[in-house]
């Protein structure tokens, strides 16, 4: 027989297992029988000889290979037994395990989705990235560089290991029938699709013939594009689109959901085509650059072909690409810096978890202490102690599963509100979805949580002298117990510390930074990109009279009461960072402090109420052909003149190629980066110069990124569509858009921390519930076995407030351990969160002294039931228990 | 009577083979022949000679047939397979060299070896 084919047929084995030790013990009680002994005293010499039927009978079943699979399903039937009978057990402790693990399943959720999952194109591992590198970039401050268009024809041409493919990312205003609409563009080489490994949904990537100038205009939309626009009709291939004021012919559809370097373009045009002079040059870098790996070739021999080719250009072409070279990486997913909150939160959602087994653990030891005597009865029937030890971790696997069962199901209607309340764009967040990945997860923490609150009950259970259990009748607790119920608490509440206190760091720092001053007026402030007429903008002197004409426009509205242009505006919508030096021996690159550019029109001052501290703010009178002029703010007055009256004093900027600049203001300083961020960023510096003052050569770059800041004396967003109106201009194709309020830009500066705080709060109210119940079974369990002690105690003389204030101090005794505990934990986790969350105080006192007087009268108000009962024990009743 | 020696590690199995070599047999028969050639020295106990017997015939050196007894009853009747007997072949000769190798280590006079 195969042991599968023994363990189908297990009660037939059953069966004749027992007919054969039945058979010999008749047997031999015939045989004494013939020799002359009594039947009774020979059924029982043969019984004796044998040594009992049940432990051979159970010795003979070890002897078969399916033992421990039989076992394991006799067990699985009892655990689920036990569930069944014990119900309010059960469902505390299977809803305590699904909390804990639906919630840690969430968050795997996300950060499997966000940072874990491969990029969905086919064979992701190939796909490489190439970035450009040069000693005086801040790749930590500004992420990867990307490469000059002419480096990048030269890399495609050299490198023959890769496949390259350029993308450039752009924007620009789709005009036709209906309202102007700006959109997102991407210009990609032809070859980009075939790179990924993508297939359109409709129509055709771009031809090789189609990448270069004067090839005829053609142009793919993105699937939401079609669908907003042509109602996703076959039609729309071969359909023209008119993009910034230029006719385009549509040759494919991409795929819904379709990213070009973690972005997602509405349209896409063949990056050869475009005749910018920019893309000429080698000194700015615009292209983004991705690759696959030729079969055979390795990340190695790509680097090796771009490090000699960069090399021949660094000497070729010094000007631009001394010390330049190439670096070849693993294509990722761009994320940014969710994943340190991410992982943040995966941490602290872990110790819910932990305090959720603790709490189960505690239930399963305070039944395994009152099931002694069962598991006496069995091992005296000759249960062995490792037979014990997996039925216990049977049951505690049961309801581990259960509890991971339903923990997943909660996971899977969870996680959608939860990315639905993430402050701004999760990034991936298409990715976010339940995979194996998650479902494995879900089930090692099910099966391992199981496993570790089974454990310690498991262990114990048949530790204790099996005669002295029998007799005791299960009554008395032995001290190595109490301890270990007494540690459960502790470290629970002292899990509970680390999460309270977190929450209240949280708090602190979160009230600390909105009483922060952001150095404007938000009120009453509305901000906006603004393309212009795609026609005005091939003439510099056009350009001007453009945006003079859309300050006067604004003006017009009704409840307007100014209007500025600006490039970059505060809570970090965009920076221009450009190194300094108060004289003209300006030292190279690397070595001058930076400070954040702002091109403005002369009543920024007013909408955004920045303070002037002394001169005057830039004027009308600031024009092309009059004395270049910067007004500076507190931080750089301070940092490059320190102390010294700044009016009248020059500023020399090389990147600007025009100056020097004379300072003739200083004003208050602006939380660029954000309420949280400004403290901590490196580059605080700021300064402001006029529009009007910009270089023709400049202007046509910086009217892409302008913005236009508003004043009103209304609410803001009521004034967006009369804006809008005014200001689409005599050719009704001028568009706004990207509408924010300074408020709400400011308040989402501080939306993670909120986000943090509020879910921190949630986990923190949970340990705190957890740990009182878990305070309150234990102590509960305790004073139970207690009982008939403390019916002597009463009846010796104790008072009931005696025996209550007994019992409290037991509990407090674990309180105040597990707050110590807890307490130096917090301390080590705050440093972390210092690390991980931007704008985080300083650990406070205030954090702990909010937070854990909450905890201690929680947990006495738990211990109170129990000891309020002990006082009540009536001696009499307690001693006949005896 | 002389006390009765416990039986030598793992020789249980080996004394199960070669009673069972002598033709099919039941469990309690296993039990009365090893006692009575042993001379009721060798003392079997009862208890493990039944998780011997299951256990040589899940490993295949013994099968089981069910079959009448010449009182009329059904027992459970073992007999050897071939791996069986190979088993008992290979076991018997290592004991036999063990024992003599024993056998001569005890006959060593005092002087040491010769």
């Amino acid at each position: 027989m195969n042991w599968w084919q023994r363990l189908l047929r297990r009660e037939k084995m059953e069966e004749q297992l027992e007919k054969e030790v039945r058979f010999h013990l008749e047997q031999h009680a015939s045989e004494l029988m013939a020799g002359g002994v009594e039947p009774r005293e020979a059924r029982r010499r043969a019984r004796l000889t044998l040594g009992g039927a049940e432990k051979v009978k159970e010795e003979c079943r070890d002897a078969r290979g399916t033992r421990w699979l039989e076992d394991l399903w006799q067990d699985f039937r009892y655990a689920l037994r036990m569930v069944r009978q014990q119900p309010g057990f059960s469902v505390v402790a299977i809803l305590t395990l699904t909390l804990g693990v639906g919630a840690s399943t969430v968050m795997f959720t996300v950060v499997n989705g966000v940072l874990l999952r491969p990029l969905p194109y086919p064979q992701p591992g190939k796909l490489v990235a190439v970035h450009g590198h040069s000693g005086t970039w801040n790749t930590k401050a500004f992420g990867e560089q990307n490469l000059a268009y002419p480096d990048f024809l030269d890399c495609v041409r050299e490198s023959h290991s890769l496949l390259l493919a350029g993308s450039l990312f752009n924007g620009g205003t789709v005009s036709g029938s209906g309202d102007p609409e700006y959109v997102d563009l991407q210009e990609i080489s032809s070859n980009l699709f075939s790179v990924l490994r993508v297939n359109l949904t409709q129509g055709r990537a771009f031809l090789p013939e189609e990448d270069r100038t004067g090839a005829a205009p053609v142009i793919i939309l993105s699937y939401s594009f079609w669908q907003r626009h042509f109602a996703g009709r076959q039609e729309a291939l071969g359909a023209s689109v008119t993009l910034d004021g230029k006719l385009y012919t549509v040759v494919g559809i991409t795929p819904a959901g379709f990213r070009v370097r973690d972005s997602e373009p509405d349209v896409m045009t063949p990056l050869g085509q475009d005749t910018a002079k920019f893309l000429q040059s080698r000194g700015p870098h615009p292209i983004g650059a991705v690759g696959r790996l030729a079969p055979g070739a390795t990340l190695a021999e790509a680097q090796a072909e771009l490090d000699l080719l960069g090399r021949h250009l660094a000497e070729q072409y010094k000007g631009t690409n001394a010390n330049r070279s190439f670096v070849v990486e693993q294509l990722r997913p761009n994320v940014g810096d969710v994943g340190s909150t991410l992982w943040l939160l995966l941490g602290a959602v872990g110790l819910v978890l932990l305090i959720a087994c603790t709490n189960v653990a505690s239930l399963l030891l305070a039944r395994a202490v009152s099931r002694e005597r069962e598991l006496a009865m069995r091992v005296a029937l000759g249960a062995g102690r490792g037979r014990l030890v997996r039925q216990c971790l049977t049951e505690s696997a049961v309801l581990g599963l259960s509890g991971g069962f339903l923990g997943v199901g909660l996971a899977a209607i969870g996680f959608k509100p939860f990315v639905a309340l993430w402050p701004g764009s999760l990034p991936r967040v298409e990715e976010i979805q339940l995979d194996w990945r998650v479902l494995l997860f879900a089930l090692t923490v099910a099966l391992l949580s199981g496993f570790l609150f089974g454990l310690a009950p498991a262990l114990r259970a048949p530790v204790r002298e099996l005669e002295q259990v029998l007799r005791g009748g299960g009554r008395s607790v032995a001290g190595s117990s109490r301890r270990l119920h007494s540690s459960f608490v502790v470290s629970e509440l002292a899990l509970a510390v680390v999460l309270l206190v977190s929450a209240g760091m949280l708090g602190h720092t979160l009230l600390h930074l909105s009483s922060l001053d952001p150095g404007v007026n938000l009120r009453n402030v509305l901000v906006s990109r603004m393309a212009l007429s795609p026609s005005t903008l091939a003439n510099t002197d056009r350009i001007r009279a453009a945006w003079q004409d859309v300050l006067e426009r604004a003006r017009r509205v009704p409840g307007v009461q100014a209007v500025a242009t600006v490039d970059t505006f505060p809570m970090r919508q965009g920076f221009n960072e450009l190194g300094y030096w108060p004289t003209a021996d300006v030292p190279p690159e690397n070595k001058r402090p930076n400070a954040l550019a702002t091109s403005v029109s002369p009543e920024y001052l007013n909408v955004m109420g920045i303070p002037l501290r002394r001169g005057r703010f830039v004027t009308d009178q600031d024009r092309v052909g009059s004395e270049p002029v910067v007004v500076i703010d507190e931080v750089l007055s301070k940092q490059a003149f320190d102390g010294q009256d700044p009016i009248g004093k020059r500023l020399w900027m090389p990147d600007m190629d025009y100056g020097p600049f004379v300072v003739v203001g200083v004003v208050g300083h602006v939380r660029h980066w954000g309420l949280a961020g400004d403290d901590q960023a490196q580059v605080r510096a700021q300064f402001y110069y006029p529009f009007a003052q910009l270089p023709d050569k400049y202007l046509r770059r910086w009217s892409e990124l302008m913005s236009i800041a508003v004043r009103t004396e209304v609410a803001p967003l009521s004034e967006v569509e009369s804006l809008r109106r005014e200001l689409r201009g005599a050719a009704g194709d001028q568009v706004l858009y990207g509408v924010h309020t300074m408020e709400q830009l400011a308040d989402d500066s501080l939306a993670l921390q909120r986000f943090l705080l509020l879910l921190f709060g949630i986990f923190a109210g949970l340990a705190l519930v957890l740990a009182c119940i878990g305070i309150y079974g234990v102590l509960a369990y305790l004073t139970g076995q207690r009982v008939p002690e403390i019916g002597i105690r009463i009846a010796l003389g104790a008072s009931p407030n005696g025996v209550m204030w007994m019992v409290l101090r037991q509990s407090l005794g674990m309180i105040l351990a597990g707050v110590f505990i807890g307490t130096a934990a917090a301390l080590a986790a705050a440093r972390v969160m210092l690390r991980l969350v931007e704008g985080m105080q300083p650990t406070e006192p205030s954090a702990f002294g909010m937070t854990i007087p909450v905890l201690i009268v929680a947990a006495l108000f738990a211990s109170f039931l129990p000891a309020r009962r002990a006082s009540r024990v009536d001696p009499v009743i307690a001693l006949r228990q005896e | 009577m002389q006390p009765k020696s416990d039986l030598p590690q793992g020789t249980l199995d080996l004394l199960i083979l070669k009673v069972v070599a002598l033709g099919p047999v039941h469990g309690y028969a296993i039990a009365q022949r090893l006692e009575q050639v042993s001379r009721h020295v060798v003392q079997v106990p009862q208890g493990s000679l039944y998780p011997a017997l299951h256990r040589l015939e899940n490993r295949g050196l013994l099968a089981a047939d069910w079959k009448e007894t010449e009182t009329g009853r059904e027992a459970k009747f073992y007999r050897l397979t071939g791996k069986g007997r190979a088993q008992l072949e290979t076991e018997a000769a290592s004991w036999e060299r063990l024992t003599e190798a024993v056998a001569l280590i005890l006959k060593l006079s005092e002087g040491g070896v010769k």
